[in-house]
């Protein structure tokens, strides 16, 4: 018991010593985090749909290179975000995955390229298409089995997005208008899980983005069309967003040049390699 | 002089101690600052017993990932107890030395696997075993207890190995000597003595798998439904956590703060209960 009592004190005064540093580096850190943030201000900064950030990173890489001395800083936060920061100038360019509501339309816009969302299916499914209202039919648990919708007898297995994922967010108002996902379907994290297990599992249904179906997955006709990029772009696919550029003006200077690098010739076939589909106003100069 | 510097070393280990004592410290802080407000407006009631988990929205109700943890976990007992307990019976009283040096240390490696590895394994051959076997989608209770079960080996098979050794030989000779065979002496003395210590290593293990993440967002399936049976998807705590932080904001993210916040008195009460369990011998 006596030997102890020492280092009891020790600890106890301890704290205050350790309280004193801990404060000292965080003013030292939030003082270093402050410098930076003021410095990456001289850039444009991109804020919004985290569908959209992927491809905006890889535009504004290839536009620091072509450009030296500019600074294009990419952050997320979502489609609603993005756009609210544009309106309230806290990013230059806001980014959506999704058409301006009415309130929106005000603001200036750009579409610089358009996702098309597949429904994908084992390749060992029969079926060839569905209609909209079977998809959601599907998505809502009111049809289970494959039989219900001129399929094989068998248990339908959903396999769905997470909650806040941009590609959940569009299929669900494209396709389920107002109606939930069932709380029942799995969930994946990633286009690539859900692409993997639509590959392994007869019995699965999926959507992802149209880029990234292949050979292992079968994407569905929808209402009679078939998912293609072709489609998307004469409008008669309907499962489609558009990509925006978000601003309360016109962008000017710097934040100007990127939007036109954006819609130029290369910088749309750089998101056609990404696998999004030229918007029709892009591709001229 | 030998005082000072004596004094200095215990200072410094003292403080390298507490910096690590007060990272658990800013966690818990921070975990409670986020999480809090959130229950708050919820209600803790509805947080913990609410079945709907719609963040988009507003309806956060965690009830799903808890039934979703109890149930996997409870099946990764079920798959792990057993065989973990007859391998540290082997391991402390019938096997070979040579034997035992192999096994021994080939348990240590199964908890040094990454357990994204355990996932990929789990995806790739229990997963579609499931499927074209017991039916279902595959990713289910089952695939996510037999892989908790797997994790859980390692700390079950040593802790309870330990206290087997560690019982006083007069327990066995005692029992010999009464004319009890080698398996009646480990059934009625030594097992029921190292009690305490397997109850622990169960406890821990427990723990273990209320934790994983990794490997369970890979073959659970992470529906936010009640599962019905063994073969339905589930979400976890910890994966529901995992399989949302990416995209997740303001409120949405606070609540899977508070999901941490409930995580963390159940780690607490598992850990504080295989501690006071041990303690009590």
């Amino acid at each position: 018991m006596e030997r102890r009592t020492p280092r009891l004190r020790a600890i106890v005064s301890f704290p205050r010593t350790g309280a004193v540093l801990c404060a000292l580096s965080l003013v030292l850190s939030s003082s270093l985090l402050s410098g930076c943030a003021s410095r990456v201000q001289a850039g444009t900064i991109l804020a919004g749909s985290t569908s959209v950030q992927p491809f905006a990173e890889v535009l504004a890489e290839e536009f620091m290179i072509l450009y030296p001395g500019t600074t294009i800083d990419i952050q997320g936060g979502g489609s609603s975000a993005g756009i609210m920061a544009a309106e309230n100038g806290t990013a230059e360019i806001g980014m959506s995955s999704r058409s301006l509501n009415e309130t929106e339309k005000k603001l200036w816009s750009v579409e610089i390229a358009r996702d098309g969302l597949a429904v994908i299916v084992n390749p060992a499914n029969p079926l060839t298409g569905l209609t909209t209202a079977q998809v959601r039919d599907i998505y809502s648990a009111v049809v289970t089995n494959w039989s219900e919708v001129g399929g094989p007898d068998a248990k339908i297995h959903l396999i769905a997005r997470e909650e806040g994922s941009g590609t959940r967010s569009a299929f669900e108002s494209l396709v389920m208008n107002k109606i939930g996902i069932t709380p029942k379907a799995i969930v994946q994290d990633s286009n690539g899980a859900v692409r993997q297990l639509v590959s392994d599992d007869p019995d699965a249904i999926g959507f992802l983005s149209l880029g990234l179906v292949n050979a292992n997955v079968k994407a569905l006709e929808l209402d009679g069309v078939a998912a293609t990029d072709a489609h998307v772009v004469d409008g008669t696919y309907k499962l489609s967003r558009p990509f925006l550029f978000v601003a309360a003006s016109e962008p000017t200077g710097q934040a100007k040049e990127f939007v036109d690098f954006t819609l130029s010739a290369a910088g749309q076939k750089m998101l056609a390699t990404e696998g999004l589909i030229p918007t029709s106003t892009g591709g001229a100069p | 002089m030998k005082g000072r510097a004596e004094k200095f070393t215990e200072h410094l280990f003292l403080v390298v101690a507490l910096s690590s004592l007060s990272v658990l410290a800013l966690i818990t802080v921070f975990l409670f600052v986020e999480g809090v407000p959130l229950i708050a407006k919820v209600g803790l009631f509805r947080f913990l017993f609410g079945t709907v988990w719609a963040p988009s929205q507003n309806l956060y109700g965690i009830f799903p990932m808890i039934v979703g943890t109890v149930a996997v976990t409870l099946g990764a007992v079920l798959v792990g107890v057993p065989v973990a307990l007859a391998c540290s019976v082997f391991l402390a009283e019938f096997a070979p030395t040579m034997v035992r040096n192999v096994v021994r240390p080939a348990i240590q490696l199964l908890a040094g696997i990454p357990s994204v590895v355990y996932g990929f394994w789990g995806l790739l051959f229990v997963v579609p075993f499931i499927r074209s076997h017991l039916g279902g989608p595959g990713l289910s209770i089952l695939a996510g207890s037999i892989i908790l079960g797997i994790m859980m080996l390692p700390t079950v098979i040593s802790i309870s190995e330990v206290s087997l050794l560690s019982l006083p030989r007069q327990y066995k000779e005692g029992a010999f000597a009464l004319g009890l065979t080698h398996w009646q002496t480990i059934r009625t003395v030594l097992l029921p003595a190292a009690k305490s210590g397997i109850v622990a290593s169960v406890i821990l293990g427990i723990g273990r798998a209320v934790g994983e993440t990794m490997a369970v967002i890979m073959v659970l399936g992470n529906a936010v439904a009640i599962p019905e049976s063994i073969l339905d998807p589930a979400r976890t705590l910890t994966t529901n956590i995992g399989i949302e932080m990416g995209y997740a904001s303001g409120e949405h993210q606070q609540a899977l703060f508070a999901t941490g916040i409930v995580l963390l008195f159940i780690i607490m009460l598992l850990n504080s209960s295989a501690q006071l369990i041990t303690r009590k011998k």
